[in-house]
This record gives C-alpha cells, sequence and structure tokens, in this order.
C-alpha cells in the first residue's frame, strides 16, 4: 500500500540525475550530493516534511565511490518517511548541511562526523559528540581496527 | 481511650560485672568495626543498575550487612562500586571520583564490563576498570545475580576484617 503523496514525489521531486522507488514502505531516492539540497528543501517547503528523523552512512569499502549518505525525513501530515541516499568519495566525503533547514540536523551531522567522517558544508560545529577531542580516525569506517582502543587515561596495568 | 500502666522495675546490676571487658587485637576491633560500617558510592552507568537495585532492596537486603546507605558524595564513602559499562570517555571521571575518596577505601567491580569489559572490545569501553583504579573485589555476570553480589560483599568483609589497618600506631 503506497501513500498518495509517493505517486505526487515519484513524478515531481526526483532530481534530473535521481532515480525513485518504494522499499519496505518508504520512498528512497538515489541523487548526486549537488542535489541532496534542492531536494531536501522541496520536501520540507513544498511536502510537508517536517521531521528529520537521521543522518548516518554506510561504507561500501572497496566500492567507488566509497561512503553512501542516508537522509531520512518524516511527514507528520502524510505519515510517511523518505529516505535520501548520496554517494560521496573517500578523498572528497562532503555533503550540503541541512542545518538550514532543521535546527536538529546540527546534532546528527556531529555524530555522522564522529563516526564516519563525513564532513558537511555549512555545519560550523562539528566538533566530537560522541567520542572525544584528540580521537584519531572514525570507528565505524570499515578500515578502523575492531579493537583498536584510544585510552584517555594511562594503563595502569 | 486505650491506656495501660507500664511496670516500673529497677534495674538489676548484679550480674553486669560478667562482660566488664573483653580482649581482641586491635586490627580485629577496627576491622570488626570498618567491615560493619561500608558505605558505597554507586557509579553507576548501565543496566546492571537494575540489579543493583534489586539487591538494596527488601528482598535481599545489603543493609543486613552494613552496606546500605549509598553516599552521593564520595568523600563520605568507603566502598566504590562501579556498576555498569565504563567507557573510555568516562574513565576521567571515574578516576576523579576514586581520588576524591578519603582512606580508606575498597573498589568492587559490579558486573562483567567494570570487571573485563564484557563482550564490548571495541573503541569505545573500557578492558574492566583496573586498567584505571585498583580492584578489591570482581563480580562477573551479566548482570550478576543477587546471590553473587552478596557472596561479593561477604568476601570483600572478610578482607577488610583480614588486613592491616593504617590508623594503628604505638600509641594505640
Amino acid at each position: 500500500m503506497e501513500a498518495p503523496v509517493f505517486a505526487t514525489l515519484a513524478a515531481d521531486c526526483v532530481p534530473a540525475a535521481g532515480s525513485a522507488q518504494v522499499s519496505h514502505g518508504v520512498l528512497v531516492f538515489t541523487l548526486s550530493p549537488a542535489e541532496l539540497l534542492p531536494t531536501a528543501r522541496r520536501l520540507r517547503t513544498e511536502f510537508d516534511f517536517d521531521v528529520f528523523l537521521d543522518v548516518t552512512a554506510v561504507d561500501w569499502l572497496g566500492q567507488t565511490p566509497r561512503f553512501e549518505v542516508v537522509h531520512h525525513f518524516y511527514s507528520t501530515h502524510h505519515k510517511v518517511r523518505v529516505r535520501l541516499k548520496t554517494r560521496v568519495s573517500e578523498a572528497e566525503p562532503v555533503v550540503d548541511s541541512l542545518t538550514a533547514l532543521y535546527g536538529s540536523a546540527a546534532i546528527m551531522e556531529r555524530e555522522c562526523h564522529d563516526m564516519y567522517g563525513i564532513r558537511f558544508h555549512g555545519n560550523a560545529d562539528l566538533r566530537p559528540i560522541l567520542l572525544y577531542e584528540g580521537f584519531k580516525g572514525h570507528p565505524l569506517r570499515k578500515g578502523y581496527p575492531k579493537q583498536q582502543e584510544q585510552p584517555l587515561v594511562p594503563y595502569i596495568n | 481511650m486505650y491506656s495501660r500502666t507500664i511496670p516500673i522495675v529497677p534495674a538489676d546490676h548484679s550480674k553486669d560485672g560478667a562482660f566488664e571487658m573483653l580482649t581482641t587485637r586491635k586490627d580485629e576491633l577496627i576491622g570488626w568495626a570498618r567491615k560493619f560500617s561500608i558505605f558505597p558510592y554507586p557509579f553507576v552507568t548501565a543496566c546492571c543498575a537494575m540489579e543493583f537495585m534489586a539487591v538494596s532492596a527488601t528482598p535481599y537486603d545489603t543493609d543486613r550487612f552494613g552496606a546500605a546507605l549509598p553516599r552521593f558524595s564520595p568523600r563520605q564513602a568507603d566502598l566504590l562500586m562501579v556498576v555498569g559499562t565504563v567507557t573510555h570517555k568516562q574513565a576521567p571521571i571515574l578516576l576523579k571520583v576514586f581520588e576524591q575518596m578519603c582512606e580508606p577505601k575498597w573498589v568492587m567491580a559490579f558486573g562483567v564490563c567494570a570487571t573485563s569489559g564484557g563482550f564490548y572490545q571495541n573503541y569505545a569501553a573500557l578492558p574492566g576498570i583496573d586498567r584505571v583504579i585498583p580492584v578489591d573485589i570482581y563480580i562477573p555476570g551479566c548482570p550478576p545475580r543477587p546471590e553473587m553480589v552478596i557472596d561479593g560483599i561477604l568476601q570483600l568483609q572478610d578482607k577488610i576484617a583480614r588486613s592491616k589497618h593504617l590508623i594503628l600506631n604505638d600509641r594505640f
């Protein structure tokens, strides 16, 4: 069962270089980094997607581009979710920040930057939020050694 | 209205002489006093807190062993109970709390995470609090049964009773 808004979105909102499909009741857009901010803005202003649920990333080690940044939105009006997927390269893992559209994006982008090292252009405060100052690397990247510790207090034994 | 007369009987002191004195070792006396007045500081970080509440509450009741009244200032406590997972980010806080406790002080690692990190072998978790502070008693289990905690308290009391107490000197 598909929500009526999905047909409107699929007809009207799919970016030029993107694609749309419904997966497990969620409309999924695959698009380029440049199209992310305009698409999110249209979702926010024209289609009533008023809740920014999360931003996270997937590390497809061995593929190019390596990372996939995933945004989730929810509409309290339509009661449906939309997912935006964007691929970024290992050398330049940058997407536009959504802080201008959703205030809560500032916090969730900090976490994504902690864990995957994705940089969000336009987010002025990307300090560690779950990790601590001085932590080297990004622990949820597949290249981070599984048991590598970075203790803050020197071990006594 | 209910009332009754309470008979006033003069105290009989003729038998008190039997308990006028007792003999013991000074270390034993201090150890005996200390082992029944453990004031715990609960450093509670994770799901073991539920088991800590269960063992503190009436059915198991750590009060029976003199270890019931939690002090939320480390300066008033002498048993640091580390209950739950400690992360690397939290380790400086744990060390600071431990250093603020006055002597004599003991540390209990409550649950497998505080003991060894448990199944968290990754970038975030401290693999056992004994990497940072000295530990007197380890209680494994995820979470430990209340009986295990009580057994741990009893073993700690035994350790306190058997140890040297540094307040003893040549004048006492």
